[in-house]
């Protein structure tokens, strides 16, 4: 049997965990512990050993990883066959692994124009509460037999059960790319970025950040081409260092000093067109507007008021009181139907009691 | 779970008393001729009326419905426009048929976040009309859409022949408003590119009516391209114009549209359209690019490139519109142009790994010569679903049966190299069975469980999508002179 595959092993830890009640912690690379909420204190069972590429046939776009590979190990397979993941997902660290990244749903800049960790899930294997090994979806394009669990299991943070096995689809990388930037005001920039929406240019990343407005224009040599006739602005060098730095968060404004002290970093997630929002803070306006960070020191229940009446919702993304409720909570008819789900497949409530919210 | 109400006749009587308290006479439906229109989806060897059609127009009204039926134990099956091809809307004589067609109101467009809020009774065509004066439209164009209603493509996951590049309904929709059947309204999604907690909209999208009624839908709009163009490819073999597929893909292009057909579909749609298609190819390719002017351009370039070097006897590019139109509607009018060389035809739903297609051809060609049963095949080249169109006369006698038999087999050869039994048809009450080769017992029993979590009495579309064990059992007993036993571990009865 294939060493890198400890599936049993793992499958043996549920076992027991579950015959005797046991909470356990479900870790991988480690890279995105800092994400969601203090889980209770439990007892760590480790992902990372189980990993390797189990296939990708570049042809089929498809490509299935046990979730313990590194993403870099993944991400340098589809380079050399001129592929990559479209949701373009942020490692924070080296040592980010694919069950990681679809268990925290997590997606780059090119989200908005290409779809999101979630959609670009095929299906996938799982150990539930009860340790039983379960596969969902497939390796195909279309498939509606059965429920959506696959995508269903992006975002869950390890709540509902283990992600052994992910296929994701996967695509071309666009032959060329340009990124052009202008100086304006937020609203000018959220105006354009909005107004792109309607428009056929193949842009795949637009941003705000320090006075200027970027957008990344990306697709065949002539499209690109075309493209940058009709987007004004100026050509940036080295704009792949810019969108990976913005994608990692190694630009200054998440690095700053007052991050390691009272200030927070808010996610806030508005409608793309929603105008600048008079929130004391700085602000980095990401996809196309649509993902809003903010640093700021403002309470986290005034701030929810206030990003909900603009029909938006806010997660604590960095720092602050890990303890409280770090996501947008829940209505409670939607809380319900949460709960019961976790039961559905975690009867015993073992997995990362307490990561995504207190009551889940 | 299998459903077991009393068959009360008094509490009929009450149930009924309190819809028509509710609705207007019109909309509250008895009478065995007024129901007929509703006995039945797209799959109409499936017939059955129901005890009563409710045909609401506000959510106050589904909800005081789903509470009357829920106090009363009585099954609700939704139902849109109908369309469906897996009998996923089949009627139960004990249970209430609620109708959506009354919820038809375009509700909002809102082009500056690319996004539109539906009712669920709107037409998947109607949307990309309505946003059309904007440059826009909504991507999913399931074959159906002229007449098939956004409610039931969200309840289904439907494709279309541009998935393989703009995704399926779950790629494309924001938000949707749910009643339970415990009458409760849900918002499920939201406004915003994601939303927090769990990807219900996920789960929701393809759960066939059994989590929940979907009133209200927010659908993704997309900047229309400027430019589509369309290339015919003719080949004397099936297994070159497959091969001709993976080298587009492997060339980094991601057509719009990629359908393949063989000699007995070409045919049948020259027939009935004459879209020029060359009738002595084995298969044809139609291989659609769009974008900007330039962008097209370059890829029509590259594609036809590879199709002659991949042995295509013919390669032609649509010189205008109107050739354009032409190629799509031979593709389009497949199905009844197949409808019209036979007195029947069943439609199948597989889909496969793309590099198993010459295996997957040649086996349905020999298990046709062994049925004795024609088939034209069409495929979604691009995404794998491949649609095998079984000929058949149901007047015959026995050959629905052997039809229905070859098409199983077919399903479960889908299974076995890979793929799966449905990829945008659904389960419903046909593919049941199938999904007994797809899925273990703990899987189906995850399955249930997920149901129960949104409907923890199984009133919502009772015996559809997802089989029963027993039922997996039974089934398992009856085709074990085809393989191994799917379910030894089960007691056989």
């Amino acid at each position: 049997m294939d060493e890198q595959d400890i599936s049993l092993a793992l499958q043996q830890q549920v076992l027991d965990a579950f015959q005797n009640k046991t909470p356990l912690a479900i870790t991988g690379g480690g890279s995105k512990s800092f994400l969601g909420r203090t889980a209770v204190h439990a007892q760590p069972i480790d992902i990372s050993k189980h990993r390797g590429i189990v296939e990708y046939d570049p042809c089929e776009l498809v490509l299935t990883a046990r979730s313990g590979t590194p993403l870099q190990e993944i991400e340098a397979a589809l380079a050399e066959a001129g592929q990559m993941l479209a949701f373009e997902p942020p490692h924070f660290g080296d040592s980010a692994t694919l069950g990681g990244t679809i268990a925290c749903a997590l997606s780059g800049p090119r989200r908005p124009y290409s779809g999101s960790a979630r959609d670009f899930v095929l299906g996938c294997q799982m150990l539930n509460g009860r340790g039983e090994i379960l596969r969902f979806g497939g390796q195909v394009m279309k498939n509606v037999a059965g429920y959506d669990v696959s995508r269903l299991m992006a975002g869950t943070y390890g709540t509902l059960g283990i992600l052994l096995e992910t296929s994701l689809k996967v695509l071309p990388r666009p032959a060329a790319s340009i990124t052009v930037a202008s100086e304006c005001s937020a609203a000018e920039a959220i105006a354009s970025m909005s107004g792109l929406l309607g428009k056929p240019y193949p842009v795949d990343g637009a941003c705000y950040h320090g006075d200027r407005c970027y957008v990344r224009i990306s697709g065949s040599a002539q499209a690109v081409k075309e493209a940058r006739t009709r987007i004004a602005g100026d050509v940036v060098a080295d704009a792949e260092k810019f969108w990976h730095a913005l994608r990692e968060h190694e630009l200054p404004f998440f690095r700053h000093p007052s991050l390691s002290g009272k200030a927070r970093l808010y996610r806030i997630m508005v409608k793309p067109a929603t105008p600048p929002l008079s929130i004391e803070g700085s602000w980095l306006l990401d996809w196309g507007g649509a993902q809003r960070w903010l640093r700021s020191d403002e309470d986290i229940a005034t701030l929810r008021r206030r990003v909900e009446l603009a029909g938006g919702h806010v997660t604590v993304f960095r720092g602050g009181d890990r303890d409280e409720e770090i996501f947008q909570p829940l209505s409670g008819p939607l809380l319900t139907i949460h709960q019961r789900l976790k039961a559905s497949f975690d009867p015993k409530n073992i997995f990362n009691r307490g990561r995504l919210y207190a009551d889940l | 779970m299998p459903h077991n109400r009393k068959n009360d006749v008094a509490l009929n009587i009450g149930l009924l008393r309190a819809l028509r308290s509710l609705l207007p006479p019109e909309s509250v439906l008895v009478d065995a001729e007024d129901m007929r229109p509703f006995e039945c989806d797209g799959l109409a060897v499936y017939r059955q009326l129901p005890m009563v059609v409710v045909l609401p127009e506000t959510i106050e009204q589904v909800q005081c419905i789903m509470r009357l039926c829920h106090a009363q134990q009585v099954p609700v099956v939704a139902r849109g426009a109908g369309t469906g091809l897996s009998g996923g809307a089949l009627p139960l004589a004990d249970g209430v048929l609620l109708s959506l067609a009354k919820f038809k109101r375009i509700l909002s467009i809102d082009p500056h976040n690319a996004m539109a809020t539906v009712q669920p009774g709107v037409r998947n065509l109607a949307i990309s009309e309505a946003v059309a004066t904007y440059g826009m439209y909504y991507a999913p164009d399931p074959s159906s859409q002229i007449a098939c209603t956004i409610g039931g493509n969200v309840a289904e996951n439907s494709g279309g022949v541009h998935c393989l590049k703009y995704g399926l309904t779950v790629h494309n929709i924001l938000m949707l408003k749910v009643v339970t059947m415990e009458g409760d309204l849900l918002t499920i999604g939201a406004e915003t590119l994601d939303s927090p907690g769990y990807d219900l909209l996920a789960l929701m999208t393809g759960s066939e009516g059994m989590l929940g009624i979907i009133v209200e839908v927010t659908v993704k709009l997309l900047a229309k391209p400027e430019r589509a163009q369309v290339v015919l490819a003719a080949f004397d073999d099936v297994v070159k114009a497959g091969e001709a597929v993976g080298s587009i893909i492997a060339a980094g292009i991601i057509p719009a549209g990629l359908e393949m057909m063989d000699n007995l579909a070409i045919q049948a749609a020259e027939d009935f359209v004459h879209a020029g298609y060359p009738r002595d190819a084995e298969a044809i390719l139609l291989c659609e690019l769009d974008g900007t002017h330039a962008e097209v351009s370059e890829y029509i370039a590259t594609v036809r490139k590879i199709l002659t070097g991949s042995g295509a006897t013919e390669v032609r590019t649509a010189v205008d519109e109107a050739e354009r139109q032409l190629f799509w509607k031979g593709r389009k009018s497949a199905f009844p142009a197949v409808g019209r060389i036979s007195p029947d035809y069943y439609c199948m739903d597989g889909t496969i790994p793309r590099r198993q297609l010459p295996h997957v051809l040649r086996r349905i060609s020999e298990m046709s010569a062994e049925y004795g049963l024609a088939v034209a095949n069409v495929f979604h080249a691009g995404d794998g679903n491949l649609h095998p169109l079984i000929l058949f006369d149901a007047n015959k006698p026995g050959e629905l049966e052997r039809t229905e038999e070859y098409g199983r087999r077919i399903l479960q050869l889908c299974v076995e190299v890979g793929g799966t039994i449905t990829g945008e048809h659904g389960v419903g009450i046909e593919k049941i069975d199938q999904m007994c080769l797809q899925f273990n017992n703990t899987e189906l029993a995850q399955f249930h469980a997920v149901k129960a979590a949104f409907d923890p009495s199984g009133l919502l579309n009772p015996g559809k999508a997802v089989p029963t064990l027993p039922r997996c059992a039974e089934f398992g007993a009856m085709h074990v002179h085809h393989g191994k036993l799917s379910h030894p571990e089960l007691e056989r009865f």
